[in-house]
């Protein structure tokens, strides 16, 4: 009998939770269509700063920048009255996406076992619904470059918005470039206690590694290429997965992000990119690049830097970690911040804003998480400023994103209007004013 | 006769403390003073004289031969304390036993460590260096004076009350349960680790006593049979004295459960006035650690590191704030040490504490929290001369720490910043550091399992013992 009753109880109380779906829901839905956000200081990158503009989004795209706009009713009004509008920050180097906790190896997929992976995507192991994502998106970071890192060869990086259900949707640019760790001169850590001409016999074998397996690459689309433009006659060529994924880098379609840190390896770096002309290089890390940034400038190659570590060498002023990125911009070579984290990258602006304060300017760091890295990996056609016809990737703040007194009020990546919410967000609002001590 | 009495004092101070520490005098005219504990006062001129602060007010003259510094324009606040920090210390971990209440940190110092100068230069002046988190009960901590430059027994700070470290869940587990295949392997036996060296050191205690009692009535009058020793043990004596209230506890934790046990059992070993350390879900419990006047120190925003702390919020210290409780912002690490201003800035901008609020929780309370708030923590008349002037609001990003002062004496000043600011060079020595990728900076590290930690690399536990 009770049995009895307890199921129509249940089914009374499964029937109210479906009547009600509302209630079931625990996360906001973006909203997408037409917005107009006015009375904003707009801080467009690209076209200098407009006080009191308006910014239109059609969809996707921002369809209006400037003063005297027509707003007719079917546009979402949003007045921006003493606030700030800025173009969504990029980050161009983490690993956010691929890993949820770094110290349970289940969650850990930026990492593929064996030294040469030209072929592994990050894209493909983007987890959409990392807890991590949403973290970061409220906080201004709207664009991320993911990448692998193990290995010579690590795989390619990918170059992703933080809305979406699926990688698909999410990625600007599926593979945005190839990931090359560069040998290391230098011992690796404190366990590391090979000789120094044994580490240096080592760099050397790695670098000749990398130059055959360069070369065997560029043999194999050679051959492909032939074979392509004309098969009549010939036998196809075994395919080889790995060599294929080489051939779209050694054309240069896909350019290399090439991680180096110290100054000796920087200068082979840039030696070795001499040597190996069509495809197009960045370089990453770049800790002393500050030491050497003439060099790099003259090589013409971008970096991808930050500010918040301690310095390299005990014996280094402590303030050049924050000058590097604008000691290597007054040298003439194009920056862009790539903080190398997972969960933190929430703090992209404050890495630019340390940047902003030893040397690059608030100007300039602001274009080293918007347009130039949208330049450097060839998608300034849709991100990196507020313009029309670009994507609408926008943030809505009460002052300067670098400042973390300053509130991120409203995010938009790809025209969708994004809820202003995380798991960070729900535990405070859970738990702010939990109650009594016995509950 | 002013000179003379201050000789005196110098002198007295001296033979006290069995060592010299260097005070200095300065007046810092015309800064905006955020003093912590009374507000923000405008143009205001600071007066340090032999390391205390005298005078705090306008319009005030430097005594004779006493250095003025202009801070027009820029901010004067008291020098940051970072409740959590592993700087300058040689061995971490004694990760040999659950418990080793009987080590501590107090000689494994370096004074010339680079990471002290690099601390200085963001504005901090005193750290609690810790004991690692491998065992359950650590060692003894350590409060310091950041006095780069000064030997090692220079940098205690003279009479700050003793700490000690106490360690729950992932990282006694795995180092003891999992490593060693000892107790505790889970956080239940972690409870009974602490509740059975407890009930050990009580009966100690007693035992210990009655003895001393009856070998002091035998030797008084040696009648009969001498009294049965009981001999001294160290690490049940710390273990009585932690229980009498003599030292202060400072526990390394995260998860709210492990949280609430470590509260009962204090409670039923009626212990006080200790803090949680990290402790990313003390949010959770916050009416519980306010009815237990327990006090917390954690990250500003770390997370996800590992699974215990997977269920954080940024807005931690914000939450503990709006709770009423004491709560500290720490770094652990000698990167976040060298920019705890900006660190406690976060407190803003996750949950809106105010300004003043959040500079609290690097200055004042974690004072609180290492028992040393009637000397430091704000900037008060009869406090130690610690404070740091910065070019502008400290919670700024674009601010910079400009001068440092430690008992008056001027430790790092941008002005005159060297480039190799190191202090004793062996030449013999090989001073290129290994090199680190970019993307693994600090991230797969915890530092509190510094020593410990290496015993689970790839390498395996007995090459790793074999190389100790």
């Amino acid at each position: 009998m009770h049995t009895y009753l307890s199921i129509i109880l249940l089914s009374c109380l499964s029937l109210v939770i479906t009547v009600e779906p509302a209630k079931a829901q625990i996360t906001e839905k973006a909203e997408f269509g037409k917005f107009a956000i006015t009375n904003a200081t707009i801080h467009t990158v690209n076209s200098g700063v407009i006080e009191g503009g308006v910014v239109l989004i059609d969809g996707e795209k921002i369809s209006y920048v400037g003063k005297n706009a027509k707003i007719t009713a079917d546009y979402t009004h949003i007045d921006a009255s003493g606030k700030h509008v800025y173009p969504g920050l990029m980050d161009s180097g983490t690993l956010l996406g691929l890993l949820e906790i770094s110290a349970v190896p289940v969650t850990n997929d930026q990492a593929e076992l064996g030294e040469y992976n030209p072929h592994v995507l990050a894209f493909t192991a983007i987890n959409p619904g990392s807890v991590a994502i949403p973290v970061t998106r409220v906080n201004g970071v709207t664009h991320v470059i993911s990448l692998p890192v193990s290995g010579r060869i690590s795989g390619k990086a990918t170059l992703i918005d933080l809305y979406g259900y699926t990688p698909d949707s999410m990625a600007v640019r599926a593979k945005a470039a190839l990931h090359i760790n560069w040998p290391s001169a230098y011992k690796q850590g404190g366990w590391d206690d090979r000789k120094p001409e044994k580490i240096k016999e080592e760099y050397q074998k790695n670098i000749k590694e990398l130059n055959e397996y360069w070369k065997k690459a560029g043999f194999y689309n050679k051959m492909m290429n032939e074979y392509e433009e004309n098969s009549s006659g010939k036998t196809k060529p075994d395919q080889n997965r790995q060599l294929d994924a080489m051939r779209e880098v050694i054309a240069g379609d896909i350019p290399v992000i090439i991680s180096v840190e110290r100054a000796n390896d920087i200068l082979d770096v840039i030696k070795w990119t001499r040597e190996h002309k069509g495809a197009k290089f960045i370089l990453a890390g770049v800790e002393e690049g500050w030491r050497v940034a003439e060099e790099i400038a003259e090589a013409g190659l971008p970096c991808l830097v930050s500010t918040l570590y301690t310095p390299v060498r005990d014996y280094d002023n402590y303030q050049r970690p924050y000058q590097n990125p604008g000691l290597l911009h007054k040298a003439g070579v194009k920056v862009a911040i790539a903080t190398g984290e997972t969960e933190n990258v929430r703090n992209l602006p404050y890495h630019a804003g340390y940047a902003a304060a030893y040397g690059l300017g608030k100007e300039e760091a602001l274009k080293a998480v918007t347009i130039n890295p949208a330049e450097i990996f060839g998608v300034d056609d849709r991100l990196g400023s507020i313009e029309t016809g670009k994507q609408a990737n926008l943030i809505i703040s009460d002052g300067d994103p670098f400042e973390p007194l300053t509130t991120i009020e409203q995010v938009f990546i790809r025209g969708y209007k994004i809820p202003m919410v995380s798991r960070h967000t729900q535990l405070y609002e859970e738990y702010l004013h939990r109650g009594a001590v016995k509950n | 006769m002013r000179i003379i009495v201050a000789l005196m004092y110098a002198l007295l101070g001296t033979f006290l403390s069995g060592h010299a520490q260097e005070k200095g005098s300065v007046l810092i005219k015309h800064g905006t003073v955020l003093t912590i504990t009374n507000g923000e006062m405008e143009n205001t001129d600071v007066l340090i004289e032999r390391g205390i602060i005298t005078e705090i007010g306008q319009g005030l003259v430097a005594p004779d031969g006493v250095e003025t510094v202009d801070a027009t324009g820029k901010y004067v606040m008291p020098g940051i304390i970072d409740a959590h920090s592993h700087i300058a210390g040689v061995h971490i971990n004694e990760w040999t036993h659950p418990v080793t209440a009987e080590v501590t940190m107090e000689e494994s110092v370096n004074p010339n460590d680079i990471n002290i100068y690099w601390a200085l230069a963001g504005g901090v002046t005193t750290i609690n260096l810790m004991h690692g988190s491998a065992n359950v009960i650590g060692g003894r901590n350590e409060t310091l004076k950041l006095r780069y430059g000064a030997g090692l027994e220079e940098l205690p700070f003279e009479g700050a009350p003793q700490t000690i470290k106490f360690a729950l869940g992932e990282n006694p587990t795995r180092v003891h349960g999992q490593g060693f295949g000892v107790q505790p392997r889970t956080r239940m036996g972690v409870e009974q680790v602490i509740r059975e060296h407890f009930d050990a050191a009580l009966d100690y205690k007693r035992r210990r006593e009655a003895y001393l009692k009856a070998k002091k009535e035998y030797d008084n009058r040696p009648k009969g049979i001498p009294p049965l020793p009981v001999a001294r043990n160290l690490r049940l004596e710390v273990l009585a004295d932690i229980i009498d209230g003599k030292i202060l506890v400072h526990c390394h934790s995260y998860r709210a459960d492990e949280i609430l046990m470590l509260m009962r059992v204090f409670e039923d070993y009626g212990i006080e006035g200790y803090t949680f350390q990290h402790a990313n879900e003390a949010f959770k419990v916050a009416p519980e650690l306010r009815k237990n006047g327990a006090h917390t120190s954690v990250f500003s925003d770390w997370w996800a590191y590992k699974f215990e702390v997977y269920y954080s919020t940024a807005y931690n210290a914000s939450i503990l704030n709006a709770n009423g409780i004491t709560n500290s912002i720490n770094s652990d690490s000698g990167e976040l040490i060298r920019h705890l201003n900006h660190e406690a800035a976060k407190t803003v901008h996750y949950g809106g504490t105010s300004v003043e609020e959040a500079l609290k929780m690097i200055t004042i309370n974690p004072a609180i929290q290492l028992g040393i708030d009637n000397r430091v923590g704000s900037v008060e008349e009869g406090k130690h001369g610690d404070v740091a002037i910065w070019s502008g609001h400290p919670l700024s990003v674009y601010s910079m720490c400009e001068k440092t002062f430690i008992d008056g004496k001027k430790y790092f000043d941008r002005e005159r910043d060297d480039d190799d600011m190191r202090l004793k060079i062996d030449p013999e020595a090989d001073y290129e550091e290994p090199a680190r990728r970019w993307y693994e900076r600090e991230k797969y590290e915890d530092s509190c399992l510094q020593g410990a930690i290496v015993r689970f690399g790839e390498e395996g536990m007995s090459i790793q013992q074999g190389s100790y």
